[in-house]
Formats: C-alpha cells, structure tokens, sequence
C-alpha cells in the first residue's frame, strides 16, 4: 500500500458559493482513511476556516494536501494582500473583512485563533501585496 | 430529543432528511455567526439559525452538525438543500423567531452547550 499521499485544490478568492469545497473534499479522504473522527473535525475546522480566509482576503490560491502514516500537512498559499502584522491578525476580534464576509457569517476575528486552538502545528508566513502561506499540521498518532 | 419532536414542538416544515428524524440530538446552539459554530467541541448539535446560505451548510458539515432549522422564516436556496441532501442533513423550516424557537425547545426540555 502506498502510505504517501498528496492532492491539490485551487481556491477562487471572492467565490463562497465554492467556499468549503476543498475543505468537504479533504474530509471525505480522512475518513475514507478511517482517521480518528475527532481529529478528522480538528483538521477540517482549522483547514476550513484557513480556505473562507483565502476566498474572504486573497484574489487565488492554492491548498496542497499531504498525508503519510504520521500526519496530515495541510499547505494554504495565496495570492493576495498579505497580512502586515501576524501577532495583531491573531488577536481575538481583530478582523479585516468585509461586509460581505460578514453576511456570510465570518469576519468576527475569531478564525486564526480558531485554526490555532484546533491545529497540532500552525505555521504562518505573508508578504504585504504578494500573500500568505498557511500550514497547518495534524499529527495522526502520539497527540490529539 | 428525537428530531420528529422537534418538527412537532416548531410546527417546522421538513426540508430534506425526512428519513432520520428518528434521530436524536443531545444539545442545541443557536446563532448566526458561523465562527461561533466553528469554535463547538461537541458532538450531536442541533443549530437554530437565521443565516440560510451555503456557508452554514458547509459550517455544519465540518463540525458534524447533522441537523439545523432556520429559524424566523427564512426560505432555503435550491443549491442548500442540494448541499444538506449531499450530506445527509436534516434542515428544517420554522416560521418563529429565533428566541421564541429556542424558548419552546428549552421549555421542552432541549439542554443548552453552555
């Protein structure tokens, strides 16, 4: 049996019709997997609210998958205005969004905080005007 | 409660998953902020919203809500039952507030998260 495993998923920024599709696809493979349910929805809220942030902020992106017996790496890079102060991004209540974002239900400044209560391992970069790299990463045995 | 109770204590109009009210939910959450939803840890949720778009369909699916009732009258798209059906949800239609919707399942004995 092959124990590598990679998919990639294109992510269109101002779409939330398609918002949640990467995410619904990912989750579908963790459990085909027969992964622990609980860090199947661990994995799926954080790398969901990591793809609303991209279709809410970014103009595109992409989210690369990568599993082996170990864990699960979950890579969201975008293209798009980057974020200029990581530390104040990841405040509780401190948002960007707009109204639209809003309407849809997101937008409050909960999301980072949120995919780094729910991650084993969350890893940020951006670059202002170039965009922001997320990685999100799940480990299958020892924690959760 | 079974989710049939349910649809009677509302009156609510059964959109999809008419099959599984035989199911039971243990707690129930109401708001229309999808990141509060996200932020849930518990199994077996019922959420009471007024936020009908396909981002609460999708916010189900990743936190493992299998039944939602959108609550003071809002009518749900084509495409969100499409979505609900796809995930074996159940959705339901209830013409009360949100409030009033939560105050006759509490009454009935419906027991908040927190």
């Amino acid at each position: 049996m092959d124990n590598q495993m990679h998919f990639e998923y294109n992510v269109e920024g101002g779409n939330f019709t398609r918002a949640g599709y990467a995410s619904s696809q990912i989750k579908k493979i963790l459990k085909q997997l027969n992964v622990d349910i609980a860090i199947i929805k661990r994995t799926v809220v954080a790398t969901y609210e990591a793809e609303v942030n991209v279709v809410a902020h970014a103009y595109s992106g992409t989210i690369y998958v990568d599993i082996d017996t170990e864990a699960v790496k979950i890579r969201l890079v975008d293209e798009g205005p980057g974020i200029p102060d990581i530390d104040q991004a990841m405040e509780e209540g401190y948002s960007t969004a707009s109204s639209q974002v809003r309407e849809m239900g997101f937008g409050a400044g909960m999301g980072l905080p949120n995919m780094k209560k729910n991650a084993d391992k969350l890893e940020i970069s951006s670059e202002v005007d170039k965009g922001t790299t997320v990685e999100i990463t799940m480990f299958l045995n020892e924690k959760g | 409660m079974k989710i049939k109770e349910i649809v009677k204590i509302l009156d609510a109009r059964v959109v999809c998953g008419e099959e599984q009210l035989e199911q039971t939910i243990d707690v129930a959450f109401a708001s229309d902020l999808m990141s509060d939803v996200l932020t849930l840890k518990n199994d077996n949720v019922l959420l009471i919203t007024g936020l009908a778009n396909l981002q609460t369909i999708r916010t189900a699916e990743m936190s493992d809500i299998s039944c939602i009732i959108f609550a003071r009258n809002k009518k749900v798209s084509v495409e969100l039952i499409e979505l609900a059906r796809e995930n074996e949800m159940i959705v339901l239609e209830c013409r009360f507030s949100v409030f009033k919707t939560c105050g006759l399942l509490f009454n009935a004995g419906v027991k908040p998260i927190f």
